[in-house]
């Protein structure tokens, strides 16, 4: 949050919530509700499930370089087709096998986890602040630039599924930084919904009034005064289109249109073994696995957020 | 009720000139000579010409939308480059594919999404609804294209069990009625053919469905949940209905009014989807045209498969909100 000007009026009406939260380590029973509803994920076990394989993921997608056994790209003549080691015939060398070129796969998993990570939190993060200003200014200002940005994600939410992603890609050109822009775009409107809808239901109450009545300007309204309450819901949204975004980023490059060769990408791995699958059919396996197990996670933690932060959903 | 179907259909309206004109944007905004870019890359001057002047590229842009939506309205969604064939006509070849492909996915969904959904409901809590709804969890969390391929290897390389890909053994001849391969074998008495159209669509069916089934059963579960509270059904159960009776004739009737939407929603999931699945088991229908057709950088296929599946997209929506307001009259269609 940044900082607020000293001795402006505007402060004595914000800070409250600042004030509360400061104190809410003395009284168990007087925790700011933000606290007390992430207290109620910690007691969800499937959350805490989804938040160890998202450290999992991270810790392997940053140290990347450090636990690789071996170079992602380096191909080898010899070691082709390379069964991983719970296979009578597997070696510890190359523990999840080789693929076609002799490239080690636990290398290329550990490395495709970077990839995906990066394209999760790029694109969701293009959707958040477009989505966040569109639905913010469309809620606050109302009327007519409403009904205008409103359309406009309506047409976005109209094409089904992946096929806007896929069509923005095949016009841009396939590559990762394509398929990033693609699948920010649309997300959009899932931010800009969220934030549209709190925005309209914060603006009707006292503490906007007031803010305005001593002059606030609208920026500072929305954005320091109205934002910060609808922050659950975003945050929600967030840890579920990581999810997601992982998952179309992996059909994506699964369809030749995101990550390109020899770029270490979990679809694209999957994609360039589909010939494999009568002889080696564990270079198609394990790449799926490792999607499976990020997305789950993302939607595990996404899903026990959801429960703690969402109080009408609550049981 | 009619008032309120005619304003939908006046929303519809806007929506679909903004697609279109997303659609016809793209292409223009594309970097390079659309021209080209329509023709591709071998052809001629004259050919060339001869599409500026046909679409009137050469005009303004306001003019050249004008004529596009022209072209539009008398269902003229232009040439292949590759085939030269109407697009309009090869999208109505392979649409019935599609269809029936969604069709049985969205079969397949609803059926086990809602039995695996009420039995969680009923038996919250227990072993049963805990592993239904970590599968759930699973489910949505699942790359379809690598669970197509998972199935083929299992189902087809290892049993051998199921065909691998296509939609109908080389050695069976189908009269073509309506193009639905399974309806058509129905009505033609073809029986063999019909266990071979039915073996052929059961993995890539049952690979589009699993996102499907796994978001329908979890909102069947959460909607049961919530009507298995109110008093109604405590009444119910006290004037000594069977479970049975209460839950099939009281709780489902007021609980599937949430999954019916959701259901609607999930067509949106299995046209985009078909794209992945029809790909991996060479299904031929309309999205692996358009896989075939951007691998291929054809853009009057892309162009016109995508505004041909949003549409479709779009009138089935409007379809679920109005089935939606008959089937729950406490909604107000104001």
């Amino acid at each position: 949050m940044p900082s607020s000007t000293p001795g402006s009026a505007f402060n004595d009406v914000i800070p409250l919530q600042r004030m509360k939260t400061k104190k809410a380590h003395k009284d168990p029973h007087d925790r700011h509700p933000f606290v007390e509803q992430l207290s109620q994920m910690w007691r969800n076990k499937t959350a805490i499930a989804g938040l160890i394989i998202i450290t999992i993921f991270v810790l392997t997608a940053i140290i990347a370089p450090l636990i690789s056994p071996h170079d992602p790209l380096e191909t080898s003549l010899y070691d082709q087709l390379r069964p991983p080691v719970w296979y009578d015939d597997g070696t510890w060398k190359n523990i999840l096998g080789t693929d076609d070129l002799g490239r080690d796969i636990l290398s290329r998993i550990i490395w495709g986890a970077r990839v995906s990570l990066i394209v999760a939190v790029v694109s969701v993060s293009l959707a958040f602040v477009f989505g966040t200003l569109l639905g913010a200014v469309s809620g606050y200002y109302k009327g007519k630039v409403d009904n205008l940005i409103m359309r406009i994600m309506d047409i976005i939410l109209a094409f089904p599924y992946i096929l806007l992603a896929i069509v923005v890609v095949a016009y841009l050109g396939p590559s990762l930084r394509n398929a990033m822009i693609a699948i920010g775009i649309t997300y959009i409107p899932r931010f800009a919904r969220i934030v549209r809808g709190s925005v309209l239901e914060e603006c009707e109450k006292d503490y906007v009034t007031a803010a305005r009545a001593i002059g606030a300007r609208d920026f500072r309204i929305i954005f320091i005064a109205i934002i910060p309450n609808c922050l659950g819901p975003l945050i929600v949204q967030t840890t579920l289109s990581f999810a997601s975004a992982i998952l179309d980023a992996a059909a994506l490059s699964f369809l030749g249109l995101g990550a390109q060769p020899p770029t270490p990408e979990w679809g694209a791995m999957i994609a360039s073994s589909r010939s494999l699958i009568l002889r080696a059919s564990w270079v198609m396996t394990i790449p799926g696995i490792a999607i499976l197990f990020a997305v789950l996670g993302f939607n595990l933690l996404g899903d026990g957020l959801r429960d703690a932060l969402d109080p009408r959903l609550r049981d | 009720m009619l008032a309120y179907v005619i304003r939908r259909i006046f929303i519809l309206i806007p929506t679909l000139l903004g697609m279109s004109l997303i659609v016809f944007l793209m292409l223009h905004f594309t970097p390079g000579d659309p021209a080209e870019l329509l023709m591709g890359e071998r052809a001629t001057d004259e050919a060339l010409a001869q599409i500026r002047e046909h679409l009137g590229l050469n005009e303004p842009i306001h003019v050249q939308y004008g004529m596009f939506l022209k072209r539009l309205a008398k269902g003229d969604l232009g040439e292949t480059i590759w085939t030269r064939q109407k697009v309009w006509t090869e999208v109505k070849q392979r649409f019935p594919a599609t269809i029936e492909l969604a069709l049985v996915a969205l079969f397949i969904s609803c059926f086990f999404g809602i039995v695996f959904g009420i039995i969680s409901a009923t038996k919250q809590y227990s072993i049963f609804d805990y592993i239904s709804m970590v599968g759930a969890l699973a489910g949505v969390s699942m790359p379809i294209f690598w669970l197509g391929l998972v199935f083929m290897l299992i189902f087809s390389i290892n049993l051998g069990w199921l065909p691998i890909s296509g939609r109908l053994g080389i050695e069976y001849d189908i009269e073509t009625i309506t193009n639905f391969y399974i309806v058509d074998a129905l009505l033609t008495r073809n029986w063999p053919a019909l266990k071979d159209a039915l073996w052929h669509i059961i993995m890539p069916a049952v690979t589009l469905s699993t996102i499907p089934m796994a978001i329908v059963a979890r909102m069947t579960r959460s909607a049961m949940l919530e009507v298995l509270r109110q008093d109604y059904i405590k009444t119910a159960k006290a004037k000594g209905l069977s479970q049975f009776m209460v839950i099939f004739k009281h709780a489902l009737r007021n609980a599937l009014i949430p999954v019916v939407t959701t259901i609607g929603l999930q067509f949106g999931v299995l046209l985009g989807g078909a794209i992945l699945t029809e790909t991996i088991f060479a299904w031929p229908g309309v999205g692996k045209w358009m896989y075939d057709a951007v691998m291929q950088r054809d853009y009057m296929v892309i162009q016109g498969g995508t505004l041909f599946i949003a549409a479709i997209f779009i009138v089935i929506n409007l379809c679920v909100d109005v089935l939606y307001a008959v089937i729950n009259p406490r909604i107000s269609v104001q």
